[in-house]
């Protein structure tokens, strides 16, 4: 407990900055991964390829090369100058943004296709079938495993600490400098974790309730 | 005799009668024109050289054996399945491929279907309204009111704030029949509307079709209900393997059909 309390600027400056990534790169994957989600159900032979490409290439990339892209090989492209921050955000979000969309895919699959032929037969265009029909409905089938992508994302955010961004998961390497036993800082940086997974499941379990299916 | 004439006694069970000045009898202008078309699924011909036309105020049924491609006839109408060659035109326009001007022309041609598919995630009165408000730019205050007076004729009203879920078939259906109404629809199709029904609740259903079909209401319908065809329809279309074998006013065609193919379909059609 003393480890905790006597270093609790560390933890929380770490957990703060761990929030914020994840945070930000929920909301971004959420956001691209409806978008390359809807590109793969679209009635656009482009946007279905491009899709697709994005999905397979993204999701078989291992994060950490991702991450190594955006940390040194980013400032070589010569475009606007961003922090490791915004860089580590912006590939926890294209990264987790294929599996948000194929989350997405398969809840999409679950609502029988009669639901958007309603839809379209009474001349909804296609982003209103979506938008108004088959994603609320989908939504709901999607819940269970959306929140495991969550999940993943949480963790995944610990190895933006290896490109210089102080999250919680360089609190170890801070600490052993102060002498803490790494051990027991490990243990707690672990409890603290297990702590933010339950809370993840206190919104699952709230939205499974909110968005019961009545059939 | 006058195919539009309702035959049956029942005729004051219909929640139409009520509507001012029907148009009772076609007027000849052409409203869906379907030319020439094939539709291939891969290798498989499930439609061969189609036409049929269908002028406003016509009520049409289509009939023939399972897979004979009944479902995809009437599906290509609003273009919910595409066609390999052919043209099909709704009051003139052709059917757009795709985007926003076929969303627009879909808006036009209501479509029941043989599961309902009411939006599940709806109350009844949403799922009236929601076409109206959407498509046709309508205020909340006046889609409500209009579905609330289609969902009385349709003799739903008291349900209007449930879910699909909680409602038998048959009035899920009358819903979806509502439904396709609000958007003031130049043409309805029908996909055997009542083959998913217990036998207790076609009627039900039937009767409010009968009832728009003598209100003018321009129809095609594919359904086996004998009765429906011969109460409703003024002209009955057999199909077979893809093709149009015949085409006939509906007494004529069920007391004597000309192919051998349709006389051997109702031959069993009538064991049944
Ligand atoms: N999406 C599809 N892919 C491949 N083949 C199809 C598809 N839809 C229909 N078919 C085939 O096309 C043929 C015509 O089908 P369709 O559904 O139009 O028949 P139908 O006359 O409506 O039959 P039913 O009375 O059983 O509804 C059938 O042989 C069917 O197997
Ligand atoms: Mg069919």
């Amino acid at each position: 407990m003393d480890t905790l309390i006597d270093n609790s600027d560390v933890f929380i400056a770490g957990f703060r900055t761990t929030i914020y990534l994840f945070l930000i790169s929920a909301v971004g994957a959420l956001v691209l991964g409806v978008v390359i989600g809807a590109m793969r159900v679209a009635p656009v032979k482009a946007a279905n390829v491009f899709g697709t490409v994005y999905v397979n290439t993204v999701r078989n990339t291992p994060l950490t090369l991702l991450m190594f892209f955006f940390a040194f090989g980013y400032d070589k492209l010569g475009l606007i100058d961003l922090s490791y921050f915004t860089l580590a955000a912006v590939a926890l979000s294209m990264y987790t943004a294929s599996y948000v969309a194929e989350t997405i895919r398969s809840g999409i699959n679950t609502v029988p296709v009669g639901q958007a032929e309603a839809a379209r037969a009474i001349g909804l265009p296609f982003t209103q079938t979506l938008g108004l029909i088959v994603l609320p409905q989908a939504f709901r089938a999607v819940v269970p495993p959306m929140v495991s992508v969550f999940v993943a994302l949480l963790k995944n955010t610990t190895i933006a600490a290896g490109f210089s961004v102080a999250e919680a998961g360089a609190i170890r390497a801070t600490l052993s400098e102060r002498g803490e036993p790494q051990l027991v800082v490990l243990l707690w940086v672990a409890a603290i974790f297990v702590a933010l997974v339950m809370i993840l499941s206190l919104v699952q379990n709230r939205l499974e309730k909110k968005w019961a299916v009545s059939r | 005799m006058q195919p539009n004439e309702p035959s049956g006694t029942d005729a004051s069970a219909n929640p139409f009668e009520t509507t001012s000045n029907p148009i009772i009898a076609s007027t000849g202008e052409p409203l869906v024109v379907v030319e020439n078309i094939e539709k291939y699924y891969g290798d498989f011909h499930a439609l061969k050289n189609v036409s049929l036309t269908v002028n406003k105020g016509e009520v049409v049924v289509i009939i023939g054996p399972s897979g004979s491609g009944k479902s995809t006839l009437c599906r290509t109408i609003n273009r919910l399945e595409t066609i390999t060659s052919g043209t099909i035109r709704i009051d003139g326009t052709e059917l757009p491929s795709e985007g926003k001007p076929l969303a627009q022309l879909r808006a036009e041609v209501g479509m029941v279907f043989q599961s309902f598919n009411l939006f599940a995630h709806k109350t009844i009165l949403e799922n009236v309204t929601l076409g109206p408000i959407k498509v046709r730019g309508l205020s909340k205050a006046e889609a409500e009111k209009t579905a609330l007076a289609l969902l009385d004729r349709v003799g739903i009203k008291h349900q209007a704030a449930k879910y699909p879920a909680q409602l038998s078939g048959g009035q899920q259906q009358r819903v979806a029949i509502a439904r396709a109404l609000a958007m003031k629809p130049k043409v309805m199709l029908f996909d055997e509307p009542t083959s998913a029904l217990d036998p207790e609740m076609i009627t039900e259903v039937l009767d409010v079709m009968v009832g728009l079909a003598k209100e003018g209401m321009t129809m095609v319908v594919v359904t086996h209900e004998m009765g429906f065809a011969r109460r409703a329809a003024d002209r009955v279309l057999f199909m077979a393997d893809g093709e149009v074998v015949e085409e006939n006013g509906p007494e004529e065609f069920f007391t004597a059909p000309k192919s051998d193919r349709a006389k051997d379909f109702l031959s069993k059609l009538l064991v049944n």
